[in-house]
């Protein structure tokens, strides 16, 4: 069924009784030409992509739970390619150019919304950082803006300008930046690819690879082994424990990323704002609630929750830039578990087993990549080659020396 | 988290800085033939289980002492804390 005004009416009208499931529950095939493990955001999107652009027949998703049940669902869903260094930004620009036209693609509201990402500069040296960091996301055909203080002011006249310690001096906008409504991202990708033929199977948990002769001939599943041409891994927060299924070792810990949200208040916060002198991201959800983060815990874990003294970081982090944010209680908080790699940095490549491949080590910035990651991923499955904005991304790339830090801070994941 | 420090007791995990896993404290041999491709899994590949872990932690805002610390990361729980020295000096290091 296509979704449009005219169907939400004819609907309305006659008692919204012949809305019909988004997709299928179909029982798992004995073999597939395609599987790809992990039905998240991005799994999803690789399998949009590669049954759509790409043409591939006989494509299924494995999911463990049910899709959309990771970090999809768990995110603060800002979308934005404020990146730096080569490796990285053309593709998060390809990612936000994608993210315009997904509604289109999807026939579904993933209620895209361009609000614009402000990065705080709060002395010289950090502007004149971020007036190197607009050029680059210029060169890659983004937009970028470096706004002076009373620009800011008139965007933003909520946000504390003469801290004693870090006044804001100038400040990196990227108007094309927004947020997504992340559950309805995995929702549409998932309708779009059931009805490109893509069977989506859930509580299906991949136990082990079939690895004969060096390739990946299929996968164990706790409902039966399933054959494959090829087997693709997205299974970001837990990619270490599915990859040593396979004996890989992979240069990725995980972590756990809390994110809050405060009680509904009138608009406030015109796009998303980020403080440049701790870590902290804030911005407003359609339903009036701030929502916010900062850093990681720093240890690793793959328990879901973190511990209280981020919160009172990210809390404090927020009290200075916006001091009024004092007044708003926090609703909920969360946490998520990370891939968090050496560089900080992805990775969508093959391994060095035939038919087995690999996305992963998002960090705490997949959500924003779910689209390119997506069509770079199904691009490699499709071609055997790597997309052009992602001919970076490779396992090999420390031991090659090419690593793609965006921080410099080195093989630390904590750090990133 | 509280972390047990065999010499100052239970102590805040605030007080420390998580490094990562214990083995870091297995440097390889630089000189030996293959000391580029071991230098690599150990400066950039991790086990990174889900389950029992054991990891250095730094005493920031205390001793400064580093800690090899056994812990759940499933659950947090923390089984045992041992000094990162001893654990070194068992391993037959004397330095």
């Amino acid at each position: 069924m296509r979704y449009s005004a005219l169907s939400i009416l004819k609907q309305g009208l006659t008692g919204n009784k012949s809305w019909k499931p988004v997709w299928r529950e179909p029982e798992p095939k004995k073999s597939y030409d395609y599987i790809i493990v992990g039905g998240g955001g991005h799994g999803l999107a690789t399998a949009h992509y590669l049954a759509k652009v790409f043409k591939g027949k006989n494509i299924a998703v494995l999911e463990r739970g049910w899709i959309g049940s990771g970090n999809i669902g768990r995110n603060t869903t800002i979308v934005r390619s404020n990146y730096l260094l080569d490796g990285n930004q053309p593709f998060y620009e390809m990612s936000v150019k994608l993210w315009e036209g997904l509604e289109q693609d999807l026939n579904y509201n993933a209620m895209m919304s361009q609000r614009g990402i402000l990065n705080l500069a709060h002395s010289d040296g950090q502007r004149d950082d971020y007036a190197r960091r607009g050029n680059a996301m210029l060169m890659s055909g983004a937009d970028a803006e470096l706004l002076d203080r009373d620009a800011i002011q008139k965007m933003c006249p909520f946000l504390k300008f003469d801290d004693e310690r870090f006044p804001i001096k100038a400040g990196l906008l990227q108007r094309r930046a927004g947020t997504a409504r992340h559950d309805a991202v995995a929702w549409g990708f998932a309708r779009s690819a059931d009805q490109h033929g893509v069977d989506i199977i859930q509580n299906c948990e991949v136990t082990g690879f079939q690895i004969k002769n060096g390739k990946c001939i299929g996968v164990e599943t706790s409902r039966g082994p399933i054959k494959a041409n090829k087997t693709a891994v997205c299974v970001a927060g837990s990619s270490s424990r599915v990859m040593a299924h396979a004996g890989m070792r992979l240069p990725i810990e995980s972590h756990v990323l809390q994110a809050f949200v405060s009680e509904g208040l009138k608009p406030t916060i015109p796009g998303v704002v980020t403080y440049g002198a701790g870590h902290l991201y804030i911005s407003q959800s359609d339903k009036g609630g701030l929502v916010f983060g900062g850093d990681i815990d720093g240890y690793n874990t793959y328990a879901q929750r973190g511990g209280m003294p981020v919160v009172e970081d990210v809390c404090a982090g927020a009290m200075s830039i916006m001091p009024m944010v004092g007044r708003a209680r926090v609703l909920r908080m969360w946490g998520g578990v990370m891939d968090m790699s050496m560089d900080g940095s992805p990775f969508i490549d093959k391994t060095h087993i035939d038919g087995l491949y690999f996305n992963g080590g998002w960090c705490y910035g997949g959500f924003k990549a779910t689209p390119a990651s997506g069509y770079c991923y199904a691009h490699l499955l499709a071609t055997d080659t790597p997309h052009e904005h992602a001919t970076d991304f490779r396992l090999d790339r420390f031991m090659r020396g090419n690593i793609i830090d965006e921080k410099g801070v080195g093989a630390q994941p904590n750090l990133h | 988290m509280i972390i047990n420090h065999p010499l100052l007791g239970p102590r805040d995990a605030n007080e420390f800085i998580h490094l990562g896993d214990a083995s870091l404290i297995n440097r390889p041999d630089g000189m030996a033939d293959d000391a580029a491709e071991k230098f690599h899994d150990y400066l950039y590949l991790r086990d990174n289980p889900a389950g029992e872990y054991r990891e250095l932690w730094y005493h920031d805002a205390g001793d400064r002492s580093w800690l090899v610390v056994t812990r759940n990361t499933l659950t947090h729980e923390i089984s045992s804390v041992e000094m990162a020295r001893d654990v070194a000096r068992k391993q037959g290091r004397s330095k």
